[in-house]
């Protein structure tokens, strides 16, 4: 087991408290994607920061913010490496950056209970959520209004991460942060 | 940035020649299918079909990014090779045609893309971390396929026509997904049954035909593994590497 010295956790800290490029309302560390700061002396430091998704292009700004915040914070050399394993999962979304996620309008991800793909069907003009089942536990509240009742629209939406719903109550589409 | 150097397979890249021929057959089926997928941006049929082919072209080219990475440079590989250097299956180098057959590429190739990389997942080689991480990403594509699949092949006698003829089309490329590959440590018998298993259901519930045509053998197609290709791809190359052959070196 490595210990976490006084300055890597306060290293992590401030790598934690950049916000994400796509969804400013979440810091990184809210996001759950920075993993680790090594120090290598005191002024040259290691970021472990994993990918939301494989191909995420928020990454590279991800990587510069970082870099910047440690630099004005007095670290020389700054490396931001990016590790895969083990696999981000929207589970490491922590309780506040869901709450965050929320306010913002966003739906946040679902607790998962499976790793399985969430079931949908397809009407003729769109899709449709299926009744709740094992692997799909719970509805995706709307994030206005609270109502349980709400439409996929689009299985994809302006990220990769986020699927276009609408609510039936209230009519208001929103994001929904998809489970991964 | 890149210098154009590298015109063949960087066999002297790494260490283990075999990781990097494994890490270029998946890295140029990732990218290649990536590009493809690319090319819908503005002809999809619906915005919602824009926006999905292009989330999952992105997934499959962070996918790529890795794979190649682990070969050697990225833009060098992707940018610089020749088309006899390219290792990528032939089935995803196939042009788009209409909307079947991007969807029937997506469904033969994801399905099968999802149990390499679950068995990738599952075991320590040097491609588990990147599989696990994908598996989740291609297991959405792979539903994608499915659903579309479904509603076009018992859709209208118009869609129910086009996707035939798309998975017809197809079929005869789908043999060579299973062709083991040097490097890649799984049971290729077992993923060829179980995806045919798969994908045979589909097919029936999308009230599809499954072609009868051969998959493997004589009249059938697949030799991209060993770098040769359609003649469609050379044209693909060719737009891909356009940008970065007429400027190298070039960065924002």
């Amino acid at each position: 087991m490595v210990t976490v010295t006084p300055l890597e956790a306060e290293l992590l800290e401030l790598a934690g408290s950049v916000p994400d490029p796509e969804l400013p309302v979440l810091t990184l560390r809210e996001l759950g994607v920075v993993r680790a700061v090594h120090a290598r002396g005191t002024d040259t430091v290691e970021v472990e920061l994993t990918p939301t998704y494989t191909g995420c292009p928020a990454l590279e700004a991800m990587s510069l913010d970082i870099e910047r915040i440690l630099r004005e914070h007095g670290v020389r050399e700054v490396t931001v490496r990016t590790v895969l394993a083990p696999a981000w999962t929207t589970d490491d979304i922590t309780e506040e950056g869901r709450r965050k996620l929320r306010e913002y309008g966003i739906a946040p991800p679902r607790a998962r209970t499976s790793s399985g793909p969430v079931p949908v069907e397809l009407g003729t003009t769109r899709t449709r959520g299926t009744p709740p089942t094992e692997d799909e536990p719970a509805p995706v509240p709307c994030p206005h209004c609270g109502s349980t009742e709400t439409e996929l629209l689009s299985r994809f939406s302006s990220t990769a991460c986020k699927a276009l719903r609408r609510c039936l109550a209230c009519r208001e589409p929103f994001d929904h942060f998809k489970e991964l | 940035m890149t210098t154009p150097s590298a015109r063949d397979l960087p066999e002297d890249t790494t260490g283990d020649t075999a990781v990097t021929a494994a890490a270029l057959a998946l890295g140029d089926d990732a990218l290649v299918l990536s590009h493809r997928l690319g090319e819908w941006a503005g002809n999809a049929p619906v915005l919602e079909e824009e926006v999905a082919l292009a989330n999952i072209a992105l997934d499959l080219l962070g996918q790529a990014r890795v794979l190649l990475s682990m070969a050697g440079d990225e833009d060098e590989l992707a940018f610089l090779r020749e088309e006899r250097a390219f290792r990528n299956l032939q089935l995803v180098e196939q042009p788009n045609g209409d909307f079947a057959h991007t969807i029937a590429r997506q469904l033969f190739f994801s399905a099968h893309q999802y149990r390499l990389y679950a068995e990738l997942a599952a075991g320590d080689g040097p491609f588990a971390p990147l599989a696990a991480k994908a598996v989740k990403e291609v297991d959405y594509h792979r539903d994608h396929a499915e659903q579309w699949t479904l509603r076009l092949g018992d859709g209208t006698e118009e869609s129910h026509t086009r996707m035939q003829r798309a998975v017809d089309a197809l079929w005869r490329y789908t043999g060579e997904m299973f062709q083991p590959v040097e490097g890649v440590d799984v049971d290729w018998t077992g993923l060829e049954t179980a995806w045919l298993e798969w994908t045979t259901q589909v097919l029936r519930r999308a009230t599809l035909a499954v072609p009868d045509g051969p998959r493997t053998g004589a009249w059938t197609a697949g030799a991209g593994r060993q770098g040769l290709h359609t003649e469609p791809f050379g044209r693909m190359l060719a737009e891909m590497q356009h940008l970065h052959r007429s400027h190298p070196g070039a960065s924002w």
